[in-house]
């Protein structure tokens, strides 16, 4: 007996008769008979939940899993303490097992959870609304890049070269298949070319907008303003993708710094790192943009007693009212994954998440000076959260792979080798003054 | 009265709360430099190097990259925050509670089993740039997946990288202007999709940068021969999407006719695997001739919906389309494991990383349960609810199209109803007697559809229940119909103001000043 299928042999033949069929064979009898598998799937025989377990435990058991190392390596996914009460939130089967909620009467809990998630996004970003999610940061990014060109009319982007790479790839491919011109921004001294921006924007007025990281790949914070004045004035609209929005706990938000879109990343927020997925894509934009949103958004409205109620709304931009004219194809999203960040933030809350940001900034800072005494020069003097670039002592032999190799045979892992002598490492609240002082110690060894 | 834990979380909000607690800095009884934090507020992090020799020197933050105004976020205790979330999961409706089904959508039961692997440390844990050799088992798993999808739907080769179905698509389709694009045949920018197509097939294309002709369907319901030759006359055809069986649960007989014409012109055929549950084990589509195609775990593959997501879209394709596959592929060699770049012709990557993980690692698990023929008993139990219920309604509402049907089937509306009863009124109904509602006025070819599918994970018992709640709101549509059009009286909240909603949209919560 399958223990998910429920139809007994009784069951089976009883509805059978009730239809007039002689057997299940007949069900099928549309499917021409030269594609009828004959001899079934090349699948293994059903096995019991234990001895898949089993097997599913020998795989994990297999991998190291950066969470229970001393992990300093970030690049857009970050390994953050998560409470304990977030998970069995998420696991609740109301939420995890519903659909997507088209039906308002029996989904205002994840109705409301999404407007609660929208107000969080918008005020993380400092802009007006928001999306119930894209898939992740990347695909919001380029999301981002559509709508600035739906919006614009224009077929160009400019696009800074500290943009995390995947979310480059994502940009790129979205780009090439719908005729959008991308011209890349140069990095001067860690942060984007402002200088580049402005005479790109002036030489090109089929400029849609400018896409800029903040803290960009290298973990610097980049001042938003100039390239705000510089796309508004030439009436393109400024794009920024925060690929750690803890950061916005203490670093100004992109939309009091002018961006027209935010994007991001929501995996800081309570989303293990999973292997790289499923994460989480947010996205916000100021008010004129509303209506050229991807993807569903929540609203406020009342019952026929009078009473606040949440549905999905302005479903006029979506594919199943649209078809080929809506703003996205986005169907399903990252629901439950936007339901994980509201939770976490809200046990978080603003001291928690500032907290969070502070000491991760404190840690990465001095763990930066740490580095530094061991002979690894900063890449840049620029302002950094807590992500940094460093390049490697000119005095040794090791390039950053072999360095991380090394590390990885004391249990540490390491920083992101962004090139043979450069090295991106990360430092959350969740390090301890204990583990990074082994990790130089490490290094210090590694090093001799 | 109780106090009203469902106010929005920021109504609950009162300083001085916060719901988890981070562990102290180290070394914070020591003391540190007053001028070290970057904000000048608390003090955890002046104590960061405090036991250090020479303290560190944690700059401030300067003015203008310092935020201004904090972000408003909640400030409530963990019992708090708990209430309220729970109290929120009780306004839901979820599959483990009821019965849901929504056409198109297979909500089938998602195994227990499947939550406890993916959250095995030795996955949940990984970072996706930690090197090959420390996450063997995740690559594993990930190739034995792809393996297993192209011994069920007969393709040579899968990436698991795609979000969601629509994303997918979108992958599905930019294989397809690459193809044609390297055979020097880039003007091929028409994607045809039936009537009958979910709305993701035309937006999907339009997103990949296709122009898109829509075909009429049969009186049949199925895929009109006749319009499809027309429409593959043009020249400038990259190729067909299609489901099947499709939306209306009918399997398109002529299957290998379409291929055939499709292929005879030039175009490639993409499958939609929406509806692949009704067909497993029973055949495939990459033995139909299709070329590309996607999954949708959540619905096929047993992973849970979410409220909407995270799902997964993975992709297969014919060896001929192998090449342009998102990047990177994982191979294996020998005992071992690795990602590998797809190469030049690749579409790239639509997204972050090799795929949604812990959705595969779910899919994962199901298909290691269910095995070769478990599959076949999911598409042979899928079927045969469907036709039951399909029998047992096509008295008191409108069947349109009478045949056997797939794993789902469509009404159109009330047989017998009075004045100004609407299909949505039955789904209203439906859920003040306890039921998740079909899915309504979709596919639109149906003005009045209702469709339905049960899925394999229902009993019969429940399967009677749910055609004698259908038969007594048919009896009430003619006789008692304000017991309809008043439906639901009895859930969290009334039919809502959705028109409201979208003339004076409020989209986040904001204080009454």
């Amino acid at each position: 007996m399958n223990p998910y299928i429920p139809t007994t042999a009784n069951d089976r033949a009883e509805m059978l008769r009730a239809i007039g069929l002689e057997s299940a064979a007949a069900l099928f009898a549309d499917i021409p008979a030269e594609i009828r598998l004959a001899d079934g799937l090349a699948l293994d025989a059903p096995k019991s939940e234990y001895e898949v377990l089993a097997e599913a435990s020998a795989r994990a058991a297999k991998n190291r899993p950066a969470a229970q190392m001393p992990c300093f390596l970030g690049a857009g996914v970050y390994d953050r303490l998560v409470p304990a009460a977030v998970r069995p939130l998420t696991q609740r089967q109301e939420f995890l097992t519903a659909y997507t909620p088209y039906q308002p009467e029996i989904s205002q809990g994840t109705l409301q959870a999404i407007f609660e998630f929208q107000t969080l996004v918008c005020s993380l970003f400092g802009m007006d609304v928001a999306n119930a999610s894209m898939y992740d940061g990347p695909s919001a990014c380029a999301e981002a890049a559509l709508m600035a060109v739906r919006h614009t009319g224009r077929r160009a982007l400019l696009v800074s070269a500290l943009l995390h790479p995947e979310a480059r790839a994502a940009v790129d491919a979205y780009a090439q298949f719908n005729g959008i011109d991308i011209v890349t921004l140069p990095e001067k001294d860690g942060i984007t070319d402002k200088d580049a921006a402005v005479s790109a924007l002036l030489n090109n007025e089929n400029v849609a907008g400018v896409l800029i990281q903040a803290p960009n790949f290298l973990g610097v914070v980049e001042d938003l303003r100039p390239f705000a004045e510089a796309c508004h004035a030439a009436k393109g609209l400024l794009l920024s993708y925060t690929a750690d929005p803890a950061a916005l706990a203490l670093f100004e938000s992109p939309g009091a710094m002018g961006a027209d879109i935010a994007v991001g990343e929501g995996q800081s927020f309570g989303i293990g790192m999973g292997f790289g997925g499923p994460h989480l894509g947010l996205m916000a934009a100021k008010q004129p943009l509303m209506r050229k949103l991807p993807g569903r958004i929540v609203g406020e409205t009342v019952d026929t007693r009078g009473r606040r109620a949440y549905v999905l709304t302005l479903q006029a931009r979506e594919q199943h009212i649209r078809r080929e004219k809506a703003t996205s194809n986005i169907c399903s999203n990252q629901g439950l994954n936007a339901l994980t960040m509201t939770i976490h933030l809200s046990l978080l809350g603003g001291s928690g998440l500032r907290e969070v940001a502070e000491q991760s900034y404190a840690k990465a800072h001095f763990l930066r000076d740490r580095l530094a005494e061991l002979g690894f020069a900063p890449r840049t003097d620029a302002p950094f959260f807590d992500e940094f670039a460093v390049r490697l002592p000119v005095e040794t032999a090791l390039t950053a792979d072999a360095l991380n190799a090394k590390l990885l045979e004391k249990s540490f892992l390491g920083g992101y080798a962004l090139g043979e002598k450069e090295w991106l490492v990360a430092v959350t609240e969740k390090r301890t003054r204990a583990e990074m002082d082994a990790f130089v110690c490490a290094i210090k060894e590694a090093l001799s | 009265m109780t106090y009203d834990y469902d106010k929005t979380i920021f109504e609950l909000s009162a300083e001085g709360k916060q719901g988890y607690r981070l562990p102290p800095v180290d070394g914070r009884q020591g003391g540190g430099r007053q001028d070290a934090a970057p904000t000048n507020a608390p003090d955890t992090l002046r104590n960061v190097g405090a036991a250090c020799s020479r303290p560190p020197e944690i700059p401030v933050i300067p003015e203008s990259l310092r935020r201004a105004v904090p972000p408003l976020l909640p400030q409530v205790s963990e019992p708090e925050a708990v209430r309220h979330f729970t109290r929120l999961s009780q306004k839901n409706y979820g599959v483990d509670g009821g019965f849901y089904p929504l056409g198109s959508c297979t909500m089938k039961y998602n195994p227990k089993v499947n939550e406890e692997v993916c959250a095995l440390p030795g996955f949940a844990g990984l970072h996706p740039y930690q090197p090959a050799e420390t996450a063997q088992g995740a690559l594993q798993l990930l190739h034995e997946l792809g393996e297993a999808f192209c011994a069920i739907t007969g393709m040579d080769e899968f990436s698991l990288q795609p979000a969601a179905g629509a994303h997918g698509e979108l992958a599905g389709l930019m294989i397809i202007k690459n193809y044609h694009a390297s055979r020097g045949e880039g003007h091929r920018k028409t994607i045809i999709v039936p009537d009958s197509s979910h709305g993701t097939n035309p937006a999907s294309a339009a997103e990949a940068g296709y122009h898109i002709v829509q075909i009429d369907s049969n009186a049949d319901g199925t895929v009109c021969l006749a319009a499809l030759e027309t429409a593959l006359a043009d020249g400038d055809i990259a190729g067909l999407m299609l489901t099947n069986p499709n939306t209306l649960g009918l399997f398109e007989k002529d299957i290998l006719k379409i291929a055939e014409l499709v292929h005879a012109a030039g175009g490639l055929l993409y499958y939609d695997g929406a509806n692949l549950n009704a067909i497993l084990g029973e055949a495939r589509p990459g033995d139909m001739g299709f070329d590309v195609m996607h999954i949708n775990t959540h619905k096929t593959f047993s992973t849970p919906h979410g409220g909407g997501g995270p799902g997964a879209g993975p992709i297969g394709v014919k060896a001929h389309l192998s090449e342009f596959l998102p990047t990177p592929r994982v191979v294996k060699d020998g005992d071992a494991y690795r990602f590998e770049d797809v190469g030049p012709n690749s579409i790239g990557k639509l997204r972050g990383y090799f795929g949604s993980f812990g959705v595969l690692a779910r899919a994962w698990t199901y298909i290691r349960t269910m095995g070769a023929a478990g599959m076949k008993e999911v598409s042979e139990a899928a079927v045969l609810n469907a036709n039951y219920m399909k029998e047992a309604l096509k008295g008191p509402y409108k069947l349109p199209y009478d045949h056997v049907c797939m794993h789902e089937f469509v009404l159109d509306g009330l047989a017998d109803a009075a004045e100004g009863v609407k299909t949505v009124d039955v789904a209203k109904r439906l859920i003040e007697l306890g039921y998740h509602p079909p899915t309504i006025y979709f596919p639109l070819i149906v003005h009045n559809a209702l469709m339905i599918e049960p899925t394999e994970t229902e009993s019969k018992e429940t399967l009677d229940a749910f055609l004698a709640a259908m038969r007594q709101i048919a009896d009430e549509a003619a006789k008692t119909p304000e017991v309809l059009t008043a439906a639901p009286g009895n859930t969290p909240v009334t039919r809502v103001d959705e028109l409201r909603a979208a003339k004076t949209p409020k989209l986040k919560w904001e204080e009454v000043s």
